[in-house]
């Protein structure tokens, strides 16, 4: 059968490339991408754990429900400050964004 | 009002007025004048109760009214003042009270008050007269009241409260701090008319000469409290033990014992302020204050404190005295006295201006006091002091008068003569009666005129005492002093008041208002009866209608109560020739002086006159030795070397090195130290913000990524520090 | 092997292959679909996992709904004059690098010291209806009808936020 290991490793290395890809890239929507990654890699984590560890309390399902409201409404909003933000400054390259520099 | 605190309280009147006048009513003369007088009268009063009361205690010498407060607290103990009142006192404050209270009011006349404000009188100088209209148009001068009226009653109020200070306190050191004030206001009022460079010249020497003597016996008091600890008369002078350990004690210097050797040093201190050799050249300068000042300060009373300091020391002068053999400050008061007294004489013979002869004279009389008490005869110096002080005074007052009618010529008739030159005087006695007759009668008693003056019986007492303790060589010299008294007491009546004016100014001249007259009225009473009180008990036929008061009460003041001396004939005919023949010899010799004639003594005497007339050049001769010096020195050493090279010197340097030190602070530690610290702080917060602001480079996953970075790090660093520490 | 051990590691490789890809590609469009097929997988774990609804909710939420939001943004937001040419990795991915695999190691460093690490899932029985557990527990006041409500507002706030943000303020 599958170890609860496995799963394990998998979240972590799905997390890992989701937070590469928050650091390492230039344009927001990819950045969102990435966050969407790390999100899906919690949520498979969660999951894993409640199935193995206690799948008689469904909390871990509902956690994982509340993820997904959560992880929906970010996006939501996320794209919308992106389309905000090409309307003024039309661009979407992260870096370009720096109006807090010093 | 218990006689303590009438004692404590008589400096008291004279001080406030002196405060009051000097404060605040100095532009007002009435008013001035009024509280001056007035603050006299209240202590003379005061003193009047003490003397009706102290007369009447039996062996007032044995338990005089003292009383005591503490005053320095020195170490363990405390250092008492007091006021002390016994037979000697009570005799000091009945003259001195008398005298000050007559000085005050005359005071009022002689400064011209009522009279109008001078033409061009300038405070400091004295009043030049007044050109005044009358009701036809014809203008004339007449005598202008004095412009610093008021200040002069100032000073002399505070004098009378030094004096009353010196004569109640019943220690050594109140004792002394009214004879300071009284050489303060000596000083003040020589030098009262301030724009004259000889007051000036004057003022100064007495100072300086007055406080060698002043000196000299703050080193006694010194040395007497550092002997016995205390300062205070009932402790020292009537206390048998401390004078005898005093005797006893040798004080290393000279072989003289310590009682020797604080009574010298207390003699000197007289010496200086009652003006004997050597220290005597400033008393005939000092004739250059007002009249009135010369009559209380010079004549009545500071010169008598000096006096008054030996007799009142006399227990420790005359420590381990045995009869026929003199301690040494009684030797030397002997010698002192005996020779000033004929030394002044003589010189008083050849002066002209009527202010010197007396002020040699009181000189001389003071000689003869001092003397006395140097061969031991306490009540004689005391007695002769007494009388003294009222003839005296009389005497300057009378010739105060004679000088403002003078001047009174001197304005009528605008002739540029001195006033107080005797040989422009003349016939007076029909101009100035009152002056006249009181000015005789202070003139006899001088000379000692037998009988009925004050002079005769203190004068003959001094003389008595001098034969009878069998002193030859004092009483031939002071009786050939006494001659030269009478002799140039009646050159100075003749001259002055018999024969005819010489001048036109001594025409013109008229008797002074109530306010001098008066007092020499008075005063000449005193100078008549006084002397009634000391009548020797053997003397023939009166000597015992009247018990020698005097004696009796004021021997009282010493331990032992002195012997009177044996009666004999020989000074009583001693003390006639001397005064009747004297009085003769001046009135021969003057009476047909005239205008413009030369003094006859001129061509009998030669060059030995004008030896005289020049005071034996003793100035000349102190102004070489002691004057000059100073002067070189101070000038050439002092002033030139010491205060300009060396201190302005320093001075200069430290003004030289100052700017060099502050601009090497300023460029080597205020700027780059001080000033750098500040910019560097300021600099340094900005070069490290620049440093490290790029940071903020406003990229989101930048910051992200520095934010992970330290996270990795900080596990990485923290798990090892938390595992491995123990 | 048995055959769900096989069918995981193929999914596995498969999810981590389509995560990485969107991460590492140039061409944004593409990005999106590698991150489509991602969350395919995804959703095939659930349903190993026997949570049968979340696989559904998976489908539909993320791949229907957050998936094509992301497509539709990406085409709203191109830029004429960027060619897919240029890296799509910006200066610090060096650095996001070895983050991201000191990150892994760490995870999976730890986990490993969880003395759980090797448990095998229990049987269930096949009568449990998670479905209706979960749909009770979401709305039952003594569970999570808290957090569910909770969300909703949350939703709510999301979506009048997202259209406050972009709205257009020249129109």
């Amino acid at each position: 059968m599958i170890p609860i290991s496995w799963y394990l490793v998998f979240s972590a290395a799905l997390f890992t490339i989701g937070l590469f890809g928050v650091l390492a890239r230039k344009n927001a929507v990819a950045i969102l991408i990435g966050v969407e990654l790390m999100l899906n890699a919690a949520n498979v984590n969660l999951v894993a754990f409640w199935r193995y560890v206690t799948p008689d309390a469904i909390g871990g399902q509902v956690f994982a429900v509340i993820v997904f409201a959560v992880a929906a409404a970010e996006v939501a909003v996320g794209l919308a400050l992106i389309i905000s933000i090409y309307r003024r400054r039309n661009t979407i390259v992260a870096e370009e964004i720096d109006m807090l520099k010093y | 009002m218990s006689t303590d605190l009438i004692t404590w309280l008589l400096p008291l009147p004279p001080l406030l007025a002196f405060l009051l006048v000097i404060l605040f009513t100095n532009r007002r003369k009435a008013l001035s004048h009024t509280i001056a007088v007035g603050a006299a009268a209240l202590s003379w009063l005061g003193s009047m109760v003490i003397f009706v009361r102290a007369v009447q205690v039996e062996h007032l010498g044995e338990h005089p009214f003292h009383s005591t407060i503490p005053w320095l607290p020195t170490g363990d103990s405390v250092f008492t003042i007091g006021v002390f009142v016994d037979p000697l006192t009570v005799t000091t404050l009945f003259f001195v009270s008398w005298t000050v209270l007559m000085i005050f009011i005359y005071s009022v006349g002689y400064h011209n008050y009522g009279q109008p404000k001078g033409d061009h009188d300038m405070p400091g100088m004295p009043p030049h007269g007044a050109t005044v209209t009358d009701e036809h148009g014809r203008s004339k001068k007449v005598l202008s009241i004095e412009p610093m009226y008021a200040r002069f009653f100032a000073f002399i109020g505070l004098f009378a409260a030094g004096m009353y200070t010196l004569v109640i306190s019943d220690n050594l050191l109140t004792l002394f701090i009214g004879w300071e004030i009284m050489g303060l206001c000596s000083y003040l009022l020589i030098g009262f008319w301030y724009a004259k460079p000889s007051a000036r010249a004057a003022m100064i020497k007495a100072f300086m000469t007055t406080r060698i003597g002043d000196v000299f016996l703050l080193l006694g008091i010194v040395y007497l409290y550092s002997a016995t600890g205390t300062l205070s008369y009932r402790d020292i002078f009537y206390n048998q033990e401390v004078l005898n350990s005093l005797a006893a004690t040798p004080s290393g210097f000279l072989g003289l014992s310590a009682a020797a050797l604080i009574g010298i040093l207390i003699v000197i201190g007289t010496i200086g302020k009652s003006a004997q050799w050597p220290l005597h050249v400033w008393l005939p300068d000092a004739m250059e204050g007002p009249t009135p000042v010369s009559a209380m300060i010079h004549a009545a009373t500071m010169v008598s404190a000096g006096v008054y300091l030996v007799v009142r020391s006399y227990p420790l002068l005359s420590a381990g005295y045995v009869h026929g053999q003199l301690t040494a400050p009684m030797l030397l008061m002997g010698f002192i006295g005996s020779f000033t007294a004929l030394f002044a004489a003589t010189i008083a013979v050849a002066q002209n201006d009527i202010k010197r002869v007396l002020a040699y004279s009181t000189i001389s009389q003071l000689g003869f006091m001092i003397a006395a008490l140097g061969i031991g005869a306490y009540v004689a110096a005391a007695f002769h002091l007494v009388t003294h002080a009222f003839f005296k005074a009389l005497l300057f007052l009378g010739s105060g008068s004679v000088i403002h009618g003078m001047e009174h010529g001197v304005m009528h008739t605008d002739q540029h003569i001195d006033p107080q030159d005797m040989f422009n005087m003349g016939g007076l006695r029909k101009k100035m009666p009152i002056t006249f007759i009181t000015f005789l009668i202070g003139g006899l008693a001088l000379a000692g005129f037998p009988f009925v003056t004050a002079g005769f019986w203190s004068k003959d007492e001094i003389l008595s005492d001098a034969w009878g303790q069998g002193y030859t060589m004092v009483f031939i010299v002071l009786a050939l002093a006494a001659l030269l008294t009478a002799f140039y007491t009646m050159r100075q009546i003749t001259l002055t008041f018999l024969g005819k004016p010489r001048t036109e100014v001594a025409e013109h001249a008229h008797e002074t208002p109530w306010t001098m007259t008066v007092p020499l009225i008075i005063l000449s009473l005193f100078a008549i009866s006084v002397g009634w009180s000391g009548i020797p008990e053997k003397f023939p036929i009166i000597g015992n209608l009247f018990p020698n008061w005097f004696h009796e009460y004021v021997g009282g003041s010493l331990l032992e109560h002195p012997e009177a001396v044996e009666f004999s004939v020989i000074p009583l005919l001693t003390s006639l020739v001397v005064s009747i023949g004297g009085i003769t010899l001046g009135w021969l010799l003057y009476r047909r002086i005239k205008a413009g004639s030369k003094d006859p003594l001129e061509s009998s005497l030669g060059s030995f006159y004008s030896l005289l007339k020049n005071k034996y050049y003793f100035d000349e001769l102190y102004d070489r030795v002691f004057v000059q010096p100073a002067y070189t020195i101070s000038r050439n050493f002092t002033y030139l070397f010491l205060d300009r090279k060396i201190i302005d010197g320093v001075l200069h340097w430290v003004a030289y090195v100052s700017p060099i030190i502050g601009t090497f602070l300023r460029n080597y530690i205020d700027k780059p130290i001080v000033n750098g610290s500040g910019d560097f702080v300021g600099e340094g917060t900005k070069r490290l913000g620049r440093t490290f602001r790029f940071i903020q480079s406003g990229k989101v996953q930048q910051y992200m990524i520095v934010a992970l970075v330290s996270l990795a790090a900080f596990s990485v660093l923290f798990y090892y520090l938390l595992t491995s520490a123990p | 092997m048995t055959g769900i051990q096989i069918i995981f590691i193929i999914v596995a490789v498969v999810t981590l292959g389509a995560g990485l890809m969107s991460v590492i590609t140039r061409n944004l469009v593409h990005a999106a679909l590698w991150l489509v097929l991602a969350l395919l997988g995804v959703a095939i774990f659930f349903v190993l996992l026997n949570a049968s609804f979340l696989a559904v909710a998976q489908v539909v939420i993320y791949i229907g709904a957050i998936a094509i939001l992301m497509i539709f943004t990406i085409m709203l937001t191109r830029r004429v004059a960027v060619g897919s040419a240029d890296s799509q990795l910006n200066a610090n991915w060096g650095w996001a690098a070895f983050i991201a695999v000191a990150l892994f190691a760490g995870l999976v460093w730890l986990l490993s010291g969880w003395n759980g690490f090797n448990i095998t899932a229990q049987q269930m029985s096949p009568r449990t209806d998670t479905i209706r557990q979960l749909g009770t527990a979401l709305v039952s006041p003594s569970a999570y009808v808290i957090p569910f409500e909770v969300a909703s507002i949350l939703l709510l706030a999301a979506l009048v936020g997202a259209i406050v943000v972009a709205w257009d303020r020249k129109s």
